[in-house]
């Protein structure tokens, strides 16, 4: 089984060995092959990777939103996978998600204040005037008057206060660990900084953990405690952020930092560093799936299936040629 | 700077009827471009710069109103009949759009579509017109490309799409070529590669591009020029090198002092620009940006700023209290 760095002795949450495939028209889509990570109490993994590596799938196989084909969820220290009915959606109200798109994921015709409190129904708190308390001091904490807000319909706000609205849903249920996909990718640049300031605030102030999942390296790096980055269904490279970005070890890794756009004209974009176009998760290449974009790709790399080993304190890689 | 003027957008104002009112997309907005030369349109979603585009394109919603000249080699694109329009684009005006999926038609083959751009605008018989889809294909960087020309659009990725995309506006070797966003729907290892092939086509062919975007790490090191938009608004405009070395409009600053950098520390507060853009149907008399500014005086929310020349007059920007101070890019 592939080993994994210990952030404490204790995490919050272990995956371990994980694996999730869809059957699409006869053929299977091997989207989550063998995922091992843990995520310590208080921390921020993000989890970085292009469509269709199998970010969104992993963390929707944590929350058992979708089944696994094998391995374990152990979430303090339950195992979720096991887990079915009453326990595992008691199990859910400490775990929340929080989605890409925060207009699509509100319903439309129900009031804010309603949508807010339906987690609180959905968990049995009958009385109507504690519902209406905690919406209230939930909405005042991401920054919205409740007052304003809550007798008005998700088309009178804008992107950026229909995810704070997300966020405020996400919180009521004062959850443990929150899944974040995606959070900012649909709001525009003025925004995305208010709402990841936002769920920083959060975090500090309801004790929060959380599993940040994205595609902007810079955008996971300004969140995240450790980085996890994955390229069709595997883990390429596990680290702390600060570190991974200053000297990743996975190629992959290293072709995704040097990927992004740099605003300032002095930096003249590398040419092509980028060969090639992920392969389909039907059908993955043997041995390591990043060998053929790889420029460091040999035979090695075609017949044996690369571990994550440790490279640098705390760091872990998945190449059989690291660049460190 | 040499170069002849190819496009000129003078004073260009694009209303659109809403039940809300009349919402104002572009006010007033004047841009050069020179034959040749890459300009970037950057701003946030809402802020005018695709029906700008679109206005430069004639391809502008049937209820919408449009006043100004765009100048196009010569000729106002504005008074031109219909077939002329017709004529041009496609031939010397080409667009790339930010979704492939819906720019290209899902029932025909990449081949008859390359084809029929081929044969309609340089009346290529269609051996050739078969033969230049081929190198055109090969040119975008698609492998195999006599068996793609069979294929249909949801055969191929996001990435392929763009590229048949750009091979279909590369193909009768336009003058300007607009792209709207190209990148936008792509993963940001293909987002390298497509931003790599417009740039190198561009230079290739001598073709004037303007890009529009709302990251400025897209322009930063791609274009020549740069506009910034706000609430329909040039706010801000100047040689790239100029703007990056020193912004005077508080929004360009405070756009690019909100994107999280990659040398950005770990669980740093971002500089965010409180608030949110104003409301389209709702024109405020004073400067857009002045509720979000940390600058604003009173002169800010009465009157509205023009557009002003710098040290040099390629440098303008629309604000009473411009910053003053020498700034890199903020880590």
């Amino acid at each position: 089984m592939m080993q994994q760095s210990a952030p404490s002795a204790d995490p919050l949450l272990k995956v371990d060995n994980l694996v999730v495939e869809y059957f699409v028209g006869g053929k299977t889509v091997h989207a989550v092959s063998g995922v091992s990570l843990e995520i310590a109490r208080g921390e921020t993994l993000g989890l970085v990777g292009e469509s269709g590596c199998g970010k969104s799938t992993l963390g929707r196989a944590v929350l058992q939103l979708r089944p696994a084909v094998s391995g374990t969820v152990l979430f303090d220290g339950h195992e979720l996978t096991a887990m079915q009915g009453d326990r595992l959606r008691k199990m859910r109200q400490r775990v929340q998600l929080i989605f890409q798109d925060p207009i699509a994921s509100l319903n439309p015709r129900r009031r804010i204040g309603d949508i807010v409190a339906e987690p609180l129904v959905i968990a049995g708190m009958k009385d109507p005037e504690k519902r209406n308390q905690l919406v209230s001091d939930v909405l005042t904490a991401v920054g919205l008057d409740p007052a304003l807000v809550v007798g008005r319909l998700p088309h009178e706000f804008s992107g950026g206060q229909c995810q704070r609205i997300c966020i405020a849903r996400a919180l009521v249920l004062n959850p443990d660990f929150i899944i974040c996909d995606e959070p900012v990718s649909a709001l525009d640049v003025s925004i995305r900084a208010q709402i990841l300031n936002l769920l920083e605030e959060m975090k500090a102030r309801y004790g929060l953990t959380l599993l940040f999942i994205a595609h902007d390296l810079a955008v996971v790096k300004a969140v995240s405690d450790r980085v996890a980055v994955m390229y069709l269904g595997r883990l390429c490279e596990v680290g702390p952020s600060e570190q991974l970005f200053a000297t990743p070890a996975h190629p992959y890794t290293a072709l995704l930092i040097e990927a992004i756009p740099v605003p300032d004209p002095d930096v003249r974009p590398a040419e092509s560093v980028a060969v090639g176009e992920p392969p389909s998760p039907i059908a993955p290449p043997s041995g390591c799936r990043f060998r053929t974009r790889c420029p460091r790709a040999d035979q090695q790399c075609v017949t044996e299936v690369p571990e994550l080993r440790r490279v640098a304190p705390g760091q872990f890689a998945a190449c059989h040629h690291p660049l460190i | 700077m040499t170069d002849r003027v190819l496009l000129s957008i003078e004073n260009v104002t694009v209303d659109l009827p809403t039940p809300r009112g009349n919402l104002r997309a572009v006010d007033g907005v004047d841009l050069k471009l020179g034959a040749g030369r890459t300009l970037g349109i950057v701003g946030e979603s809402g802020c005018g710069k695709t029906m700008l585009s679109r206005a430069v394109l004639q391809l502008l919603p049937k209820k919408a109103k449009l006043s100004g000249r765009v100048m196009f080699d010569g000729r106002d694109l504005v008074s031109l009949d219909r077939e002329s329009l017709r004529k041009l684009r496609g031939r010397s005006l080409a667009v790339v759009f930010q979704d492939p999926m819906t720019s290209l038609n899902p029932v025909l083959t990449i081949g008859t579509q390359l084809i029929e751009t081929l044969q309609e605008h340089l009346e290529l018989d269609l051996s050739t017109a078969k033969k230049r889809s081929v190198e055109l294909l090969a040119a975008v960087g698609i492998p195999a490309p006599e068996q793609r020309l069979t294929q249909y659009p949801h055969q191929l990725s996001g990435g392929m799409r763009q590229r048949v995309a750009i091979a279909i506006a590369l193909s009768c070797e336009p003058e300007l070529l607009i792209a709207d966003e190209p990148t936008t729907a792509l993963d940001v290892t293909i987002q390298a590669q497509i931003l790599d092939l417009l740039a190198r086509e561009q230079r290739r062919r001598h073709m004037a591009m303007i890009i529009i975007t709302h990251d400025l790490g897209v322009v930063a090191g791609r274009t020549d020029e740069v506009a910034v938009m706000y609430a329909g608004r040039v706010v801000e405009r100047a040689p790239t090198q100029a703007l990056f070395k020193k912004m005077r409009m508080p929004y360009t600053e405070a756009l690019l002092a909100a994107i999280p950098k990659i040398d950005t520390a770990p669980h740093t507060v971002l500089p965010a620009i409180s608030g949110r853009p104003p409301d389209p149907t709702r024109p405020l008399k004073g400067c857009s940006f002045s509720p979000r500014c940390r600058y604003a005086v009173a002169r800010c929310h009465a009157e509205k700023p023009g557009l002003t020349a710098a040290e040099t007059p390629a440098h303008q920007f629309a604000c009473f209290h411009p910053i003053e101070i020498e700034a890199g890019v903020p880590a």
